[in-house]
């Protein structure tokens, strides 16, 4: 007896939800294009929210930015929920082991007693900064519209949690878990004049009211420059007095620049190419923020690496700018 | 004599971005959605290249990752770390 093997096909009636595939054709869909495209309310709200009664909900008015469509910024990593969660546990478990491995060597607190100071003042008050970075992140996240824009910033803002965390578990290693060197180091933050000028940066960038404002500031010049700063500058610089270990500590927050100049690039560059007023009103943005990062940065700038680091990275900035299309004022590039 | 090469991939969310890539890639491939299979067919020759596809999933990948997802392929192969090239010699 002989068989014979026939497959039947079925075609799919549809392969996507209606709203995908009006705006990518009927075909299968990527996860990242069902979880984040037209997802989020645009018509229909019956009441104004009592937060805000000038503007609805989802209101695109909530910044002088227009886009005929948000959707237009998406994430060139793809990150839905899923993608991103998996994507940062991963890094997570590697940071993880680096912090585990210092503990059980008690690497930080065999460095020399001046070296542990220095940490406390320079590197773990940048604490604050994240905290700061992760409430305006959350703000944007809130205000944006497009679900491709809300959830980069969402994602941003838990990352920034989070290595806000991982520096303040630099002052519990070196205080044995007591919350004495957080509360000397917060001393710094407060009070040392090193910290002043970015301290009131990122205070008043707390009330900047115009989302993408806010995003340009924070995701783009702020990190922009300090990140560079901090975590390879003045890394270099810890490394070369004896405090090399402590690079294993922040080998996160290298990394997760890296990842994040992918998304703020793609985002700047579909702004300002929408539109001459978008780039006329970016620019004027940037006039005014960079150069109050720059000074911000200063003072740490002289106490560690010295004003020539400071102004490589400035310039480096520029060049970033410039591929967007938008200029810095301020550095000779 | 037509010479045709191919390679089918488990129909997945991996796989979709693959046969994007290659589509790109090799205007002249016929693509079959059969059950759960994507099937890919070419005279003479296909190519998967890396650039493309870390352009299409937006992260760093290893050729060798796409192998998961391979039911079969025809043809010799020619493989590196930019490159997966299907023909026959």
């Amino acid at each position: 007896m002989s068989i014979e093997i026939k497959t039947h096909s079925v075609e799919p009636i549809r392969h996507t939800y209606s709203h995908i595939e009006r705006r990518f054709g009927n075909k299968p869909a990527s996860r990242y294009q069902e979880a984040s495209f037209d997802v989020e309310a645009k018509t229909n709200f019956h009441y104004r929210p009592l937060w805000d009664p000038q503007n609805t909900l989802n209101d695109p008015n909530r910044t002088a930015i227009r886009m005929e469509d948000w959707y237009a910024v998406t994430d060139p990593r793809q990150f839905y929920y899923g993608a991103y969660v998996g994507n940062r546990a991963k890094m997570q478990e590697a940071a993880e082991s680096s912090y585990g491995f210092c503990d059980r060597r008690n690497l930080l607190t065999r460095l020399p007693d001046d070296l542990q100071e220095t940490l406390l003042r320079i590197m773990v008050p940048l604490r604050h900064v994240e905290l700061g970075a992760n409430m305006n992140n959350s703000s944007i996240a809130g205000d944006a519209i497009a679900t491709t824009v809300s959830q980069m910033h969402i994602y941003q803002a838990m990352d920034r949690l989070g290595m806000g965390q991982y520096l303040s578990r630099i002052a519990l290693m070196l205080d044995g878990s007591t919350g004495t060197a957080l509360d000397h180091s917060k001393g710094y933050w407060m009070d040392d004049p090193l910290w002043q000028p970015m301290r009131r940066l990122v205070e008043d960038s707390l009330v900047v009211k115009d989302w993408f404002e806010l995003t340009l500031v924070q995701n783009v010049l702020i990190d922009g420059l300090m990140y560079p700063l901090v975590y390879d500058k003045v890394d270099e610089w810890l490394g070369e007095r004896g405090a090399e270990d402590i690079s294993m500590l922040t080998e996160f927050m290298r990394d997760w620049f890296k990842e994040s100049l992918r998304w703020t690039n793609a985002m700047i560059k579909t702004v300002n190419a929408e539109s001459e007023a978008n780039h006329a009103q970016l620019q004027t943005w940037i006039d005014h923020w960079e150069p109050r990062a720059y000074e911000a940065l200063l003072p740490i700038a002289q106490a560690t690496t010295g004003l020539d680091a400071l102004n490589e990275i400035r310039t480096q900035l520029a060049a970033r700018l410039d591929k967007a299309g938008l200029q810095s004022t301020g550095v000779q590039a | 004599m037509s010479q045709l090469v191919f390679i089918a991939f488990q129909d997945n969310d991996n796989a979709r971005y693959v046969v994007e890539a290659i589509v790109e890639d090799n205007p002249h491939a016929e693509v079959q959605h059969q059950p759960a299979m994507i099937r890919i067919q070419a005279e003479k020759k296909l190519e998967i290249r890396r650039d493309t596809m870390e352009e299409k999933l937006g992260r760093e990948w290893d050729v060798q990752e796409m192998l998961i997802d391979v039911i079969s392929i025809g043809g010799n192969v020619d493989e590196d770390d930019d490159h997966f090239i299907l023909e026959w010699n």
